[in-house]
């Protein structure tokens, strides 16, 4: 533990009292992985508690540990100062644990009532439990319909629901899992009223997040995982925000060479005009009225919450969906909206979409013949004749490989086996290794470390400077703002004009996120 | 105890290769514990089941004649399960071809040569293409489950053959059994080395599919809509279209295995042409892991234990439908075998109260 | 037609439907736990060997139906060890689990095949049951008929009113989720493919005690299929699965008694009717994807391993 180089808590200013939950060297082994190293940590009454790390510094692990989803390889909880075991989730909740989970844990085809009976140990009956909703939802100022199906509840209402079934335990503690990475800024300003209120009261809060600024607003300490290990414990009010990801990430982030400005007369080489779809079935976004365009030379990013039109738009730009009109869609002046997808990729067009196991790449099948997936029918003579060249194929997972670090144990594995991370940079990977005209993609970072990331965006700011049309879809406002020479918002299948990258500000960006911009189009920043 | 699965970080290798044989060698020992429940000596149940027909060159070559229907489907079939397509209808599709490359012979009785026998065979494909055609063109249009509507059709089809064989193609000569008129000798198929020509037409097809799924990009497409159909259509492949043309291939090859044992060992269409290939075909294609070569192997010994049943029938006195039984009992071993590929087991001791695990005592594992 | 010839076809029409009422009821629960078993026809073909050979031997009808229900609960344990804890294929691990149940109840029955079987007497109330048409029909019926109605009544009220009945469509709706509450899907599943057996045995055990009391080879007759479709076409909800059990059991009978009253087309046509019905019932349910989807269990067929 001597990395552990903070020192213990008692250096810092802490909340009186004895911790709610103290955990003492638990270490959790997977196969081949240590996930958690003998992580000691401890959270008191009414604190707000980060828990910062990059993704695959073991965050999820622990959380899971201490809700009784896992069982740690070795290692000690204590609750209250009594040591425990956390043998399952509901043991959990008896002792006082509530959780509010990132991808939620809700049952789509039942109620809001029903859902939080589930989390409910008790027999309360369904009618009693209808009333307690009401009055809880509006004490915290949660409103919700115990009647509703889950399916037909936005995203944000989902998350109350998450919320009011975790109060309704009255717990001591409450783990959040990345809570405001569906939310608005707005909405994200709502949930941290409901969280200091919380506190006031006593409840104490683990916070997972990696959004560094909220961090540093609402919680009271942090602790900070790297590798599975605890490398420093800090008041995140008294760091700066970059301290905080040099402490995450283990050396300073690096900065990414600026990007020069993009030529006025540069031509538009991807734009969509009228792009209208209803949407594909109850539960998805339709489309209204998509207009964008994208320069040669330009980065442009689509901002927004998940959920609100982003993979509709996605299978409409790569022709997955045909689009409503065949100019709804052109690149390089070629008319594709109601054309197919390997007639797009063989106008020298890329498409990396959000999902990467399933979409981007089938899971048991090995690298090559994954690129193939994407790389039969743009006429790059991996297939002649019907016949399939996989030795050509095996020279490209060659080529990515060792352009963009993919890490795997043998020379051709199952898509399947590689890490989060890694797949990711193959699926990058493989599309850029066409130097495509126009790439459309959606999370380009998602689940690789610092290093690897910067190491993409400044492959897509090269490859735009090159003279090609990026279009980055991504829910990560940090990147947005990194990378892009424009921005637009999504928002409940609306796309708002695109706003010069320099004169937005995140708020703005909020505002839009929340659908500001279908009333008032074109009022802010016009370029 | 209870059993928990571990997922390997990569496949295993090993097991890809030998799980079938796993599987068989397992479904042989449980066959010989039901034989001594039965209350046979078990060693010599199995070696009657399973050697004594290998012994002798008729029983091999009546294993020949049993495996080619057999081998047939399940090429088909494992067409279709690659691409997640559930075509369960074989059986009836075998009827429906062997009723309509029948009608020539039945309405042209002297007709012959190898034109008669080339459109025979070609209108038999087109009947399991036309019965196939159904379950598919109702999933395609409508969203209808392929498993059920294919199975119901097994049904009908084999009233219309029985039907058929009954009353208007009956033998007016033949002593009112339901049996059509018996084909002349030049509508049959012709023997080759002892062999029928479609033996050696099955295992050419065999063949054919293993390079096409192997290499060529229709058997690409065929494995990413199978196993990933997002993906499938991230790459530009159609669902719909697969569905078509699994259900299509699967069905000719159904209505080719059904015409050829009218014009091979039956020599007459029969109210029963198959004694449930279509089904046990089913078994074939996961005993040969769905490849083509393996299901050479697959059904080799699916025919093994239909020949071995009726030995066990003719010397024991036990119902022939054993075979049915260790044909299950070998599908589910097949099938839990191809989960260790992908997953280790690992044996825990269930603690007795669910608050009693203690931190700790899971065991980490390296 | 007389009043009593309507009151007979009326009641046959009921003790047809129930094979596939109770083979379907517990299909019902099987798929809303998110298991789809395709081997209800092997379940209740072994269910209906071992109830009758039990019967038989016993010569207590009761006691032939419980041993039905032991071996579809055994066979449908086989299916349950193999898709849930090994995680098989569960459409190929339910058709295996059928060509076994063939094969087996095959085996089984050999010696039983022309031995005269028992039959159940149906109740008769003194009085009540004598009241034309409706009298049978309610108060003189066998008591598996009320039993299968208890048993509709019982399914829907243990899904919709019960915690234990809203754990298992949670199971079936989420497991992930389910799981991540603390819910133990697996458990939950092997229970619902165990009463799902016990459904499809004792539908088994009632075709071969009471309604044709003898053991025939493969006298299940794709009613197994047909619950199967049932399920699809109630749209897994209880009362629309009755209504739709009651509607093929007329199909079934409707061709026996056509062939009573001269209908002149082959008997082939008729017998093959109650699988065209099913085909054509399942594309008209098919087309309707909004009701499908809203209560299609979502982890229909779908395998679940938990982290760990």
């Amino acid at each position: 533990m001597a990395e552990a180089g903070a020192g213990t808590s008692t250096t810092f200013n802490r909340l009186p009292g004895e911790p709610t939950l103290e955990a003492i060297g638990i270490t959790k082994d997977f196969a081949t992985l240590r996930a958690n190293d003998h992580v000691n940590f401890s959270i008191k009454p009414g604190e707000i508690h980060a828990l910062l790390g990059e993704n695959g510094a073991g965050k999820s692990t622990l959380v899971k540990i201490l809700y009784g989803s896992l069982q740690p390889t070795e290692g000690e909880i204590r609750w209250k100062g009594a040591p425990v075991t956390i043998p399952n989730p509901a043991a959990a909740r008896k002792l006082g644990v509530g959780m509010v989970f990132q991808h939620f844990s809700l049952f789509e085809a039942l109620t809001v009532a029903e859902n939080i009976a589930l989390a409910l140990s008790s027999d309360t009956s369904l009618a009693d439990l209808k009333k307690k909703i009401a009055s809880v939802s509006v004490d915290y100022g949660l409103p919700l319909n115990p009647d509703s199906s889950v399916a037909d509840l936005s995203v944000g209402e989902r998350q109350r629901v998450e919320i009011v079934r975790c109060l309704l335990q009255e717990p001591e503690l409450i783990i959040m899992d990345e809570p405001t990475s569906v939310l608005t800024p707005q909405e994200a300003d709502d949930l941290f009223v409901v969280l200091k209120r919380l506190s006031s009261e006593g409840v104490s809060i683990l916070y997972i997040s990696h959004r560094l600024e909220e961090v540093r607003a609402i919680c009271h300490h942090a602790t900070i995982l790297r590798h599975g290990k605890v490398v420093a414990e800090c008041d995140p009010q008294k760091e700066t925000a970059a301290k905080l990801a040099a402490m995450m990430v283990g050396a300073e982030v690096r900065h990414l060479s600026a990007p020069p400005a993009v030529a006025g007369n540069a031509p538009i080489r991807l734009q969509v005009q009228g792009l209208s779809l209803p949407k594909p079935h109850q539960f998805a976004v339709g489309l209204h009225d998509i207009v964008l365009a994208v320069k040669g030379g330009e980065i442009v990013s689509i901002a927004g919450v998940a959920g609100n039109g982003q993979d509709e738009l996605f299978d409409a730009l790569s022709g997955e969906r045909a689009a409503n009109r065949p100019d709804a869609i052109v690149i390089d002046g070629t008319p594709v909206g109601r054309r197919h997808v390997n007639v797009r990729r063989k106008l020298n067009a890329a498409f990396v979409p959000e999902e990467r196991l399933g979409h981007g790449a089938v899971p048991r099948m090995p690298l090559s013949q994954n690129v193939v997936l994407t790389r039969h029918g743009t006429g790059e003579g991996l297939v002649k004749s019907m016949i399939v060249n996989f030795n050509g194929a095996r020279d490209i997972v060659a080529r990515v490989t060792r352009d963009f670090d993919v890490r795997k144990g043998s020379p051709d594995p199952d898509a399947g086996s590689l890490s989060g991370g890694n797949l990711q940079k193959f699926v990058v990977g493989r599309e850029f290794d066409r130097k495509p005209g126009v790439f459309v993609v959606c999370q380009p970072t998602w689940g690789v470390d610092a290093g690897a990331a910067a190491t993409i965006r400044q492959a897509l700011i090269d490859l735009a400077r090159s003279g090609s049309a990026v279009l980055v879809i991504s829910q990560d406002l940090d990147e947005i703002l990194e990378i892009s020479d424009r921005i637009a918002v999504i928002s409940k299948g609306h796309l708002s004009p695109a706003h010069d990258a320099r004169g937005i500000t995140r708020e703005e960006i909020g505002l839009l996120m929340g659908g500001s911009h279908q009333h008032h189009d074109g009022e802010a920043h016009g370029n | 105890m209870a059993i928990e699965l571990i997922r390997r970080p990569e496949r295993s290798r090993l097991l890809s290769l030998t799980s079938p044989l796993i599987a068989l060698g397992l479904a042989i020992l449980v066959g010989g514990v039901i034989f001594a429940l039965i209350g046979l000596n078990p060693i010599d149940a199995l070696y009657t089941y399973f050697v004594q027909p290998l012994t002798q060159l008729w029983s091999i070559k009546d294993l020949i004649v049993k495996m080619t229907p057999m081998l047939l489907i399940a090429v088909g079939l494992a067409i279709c399960y690659l691409s997640n397509t559930w075509n369960i209808g074989a059986e009836g599709q075998l009827a429906i071809g062997a009723i309509f490359g029948s009608a020539i012979a039945v309405y042209f009785p002297t007709a012959g040569g190898p034109l008669v026998i080339i459109a025979m065979i070609l209108l038999g494909i087109l009947g399991g293409m036309i019965w196939a055609a159904i379950p598919a063109l109702l999933k395609v249009r409508f969203g209808t489950n392929e498993i059920l509507t294919s199975l119901m059709l097994v049904y009908i089809a084999q009233y219309l053959l029985d039907w058929v064989a009954r009353s208007p193609w009956r033998d007016p000569n033949g002593h009112n059994f339901p049996n059509s008129r018996i084909f002349s000798p030049d509508q049959v198929l012709p023997t080759i080395f002892g062999l029928r020509l479609n033996f050696y037409l099955a295992i050419l097809i065999a063949i054919a599919a293993w390079f096409m799924l192997r290499s060529m990009l229709t058997g690409f497409q065929i494995r990413v809509l199978g196993q990933a159909p997002r993906a499938g259509a991230f790459a530009g492949f159609s669902r719909d279209r697969m569905t078509m043309i699994a259900f299509l291939i699967s069905g000719a090859l159904a209505g080719l295995a059904g015409i050829c044992e009218v014009m091979g060992p039956l020599g007459q269409l029969k109210i029963t042409v198959s004694p449930g290939f279509g089904f046990t075909a089913i078994i074939v294609a996961f005993l040969g892991r769905l490849n083509p070569l393996g299901i050479i192997a697959a059904a080799f010994v699916l025919a093994l234990s239909l020949v071995g049943g009726q030995a066990v029938q003719i010397k024991f006195h036990v119902s022939s439908q054993f075979a049915s039984v260790f044909q299950g009992v070998l599908m589910f071993l097949v099938l839990i075998t191809d989960t260790l590929i992908f997953y280790r087991i690992r044996f825990v001791r269930r603690a007795s109260s669910p608050h009693a695990a203690t931190v700790g005592a899971t065991h980490g594992n390296g | 037609m007389e009043t009593a010839e309507i009151t007979g076809i009326l009641l046959s029409i009921v003790t047809a439907s129930m094979p596939l009422l109770l083979a379907a009821m517990g299909e019902l629960v099987t798929e809303r736990s998110g298991v789809l078993n395709l081997g209800v026809e092997g379940m209740m073909v072994v269910g209906a060997v071992v109830g009758f050979v039990a019967g038989h031997l016993s010569g207590v009808p009761a006691v032939g139906l419980i041993a039905a229900i032991l071996a579809g609960m055994a066979m449908a344990s086989v299916f349950a060890v193999a898709t849930l804890i090994f995680v098989t294929n569960q459409v190929a691990s339910g058709l295996a689990l059928t060509i076994m149940g063939l094969g087996l109840a095959a085996l089984i029955g050999d010696r039983f095949v022309s031995v005269p079987g028992l039959g159940l007497s149906r109740i008769a109330i003194p009085g009540v049951s004598d009241i034309p048409l409706i009298g049978p029909l309610i108060f003189g019926e066998d008591p598996l008929v009320y039993l299968a109605i208890a048993l509709t009544i019982a399914v829907s009220w243990f899904l919709f009113r019960t915690r234990a009945g809203l754990v298992l469509r949670a199971v079936g709706d989420n497991h992930g989720s389910a799981h991540a509450l603390g819910y133990p899907v697996i458990r939950v599943r092997f229970l619902a493919v165990l009463f799902g057996g016990a459904c499809a045995g004792l539908a088994g055990g009632y075709l071969s005690i009471v309604y044709t009391p003898q053991w025939i080879p493969n006298m299940t007759a794709g009613r197994g299929w047909i619950a199967l479709a049932l399920v699809v076409f109630g749209t897994w909800l209880p009362y629309r699965v009755a209504v739709g059990a009651v509607i093929f059991g007329a199909v079934g009978i409707l061709q026996f008694n056509a062939q009573g009253y001269g209908v002149n087309i082959p008997s082939q046509f008729l017998f093959l009717l109650p699988y065209l019905v099913t085909v054509v019932v399942l594309v008209i349910i098919s087309r309707n994807r909004m009701l499908l989807r809203s209560n299609t269990p979502a982890c229909l067929g779908q395998s679940f391993v938990p982290d760990r």
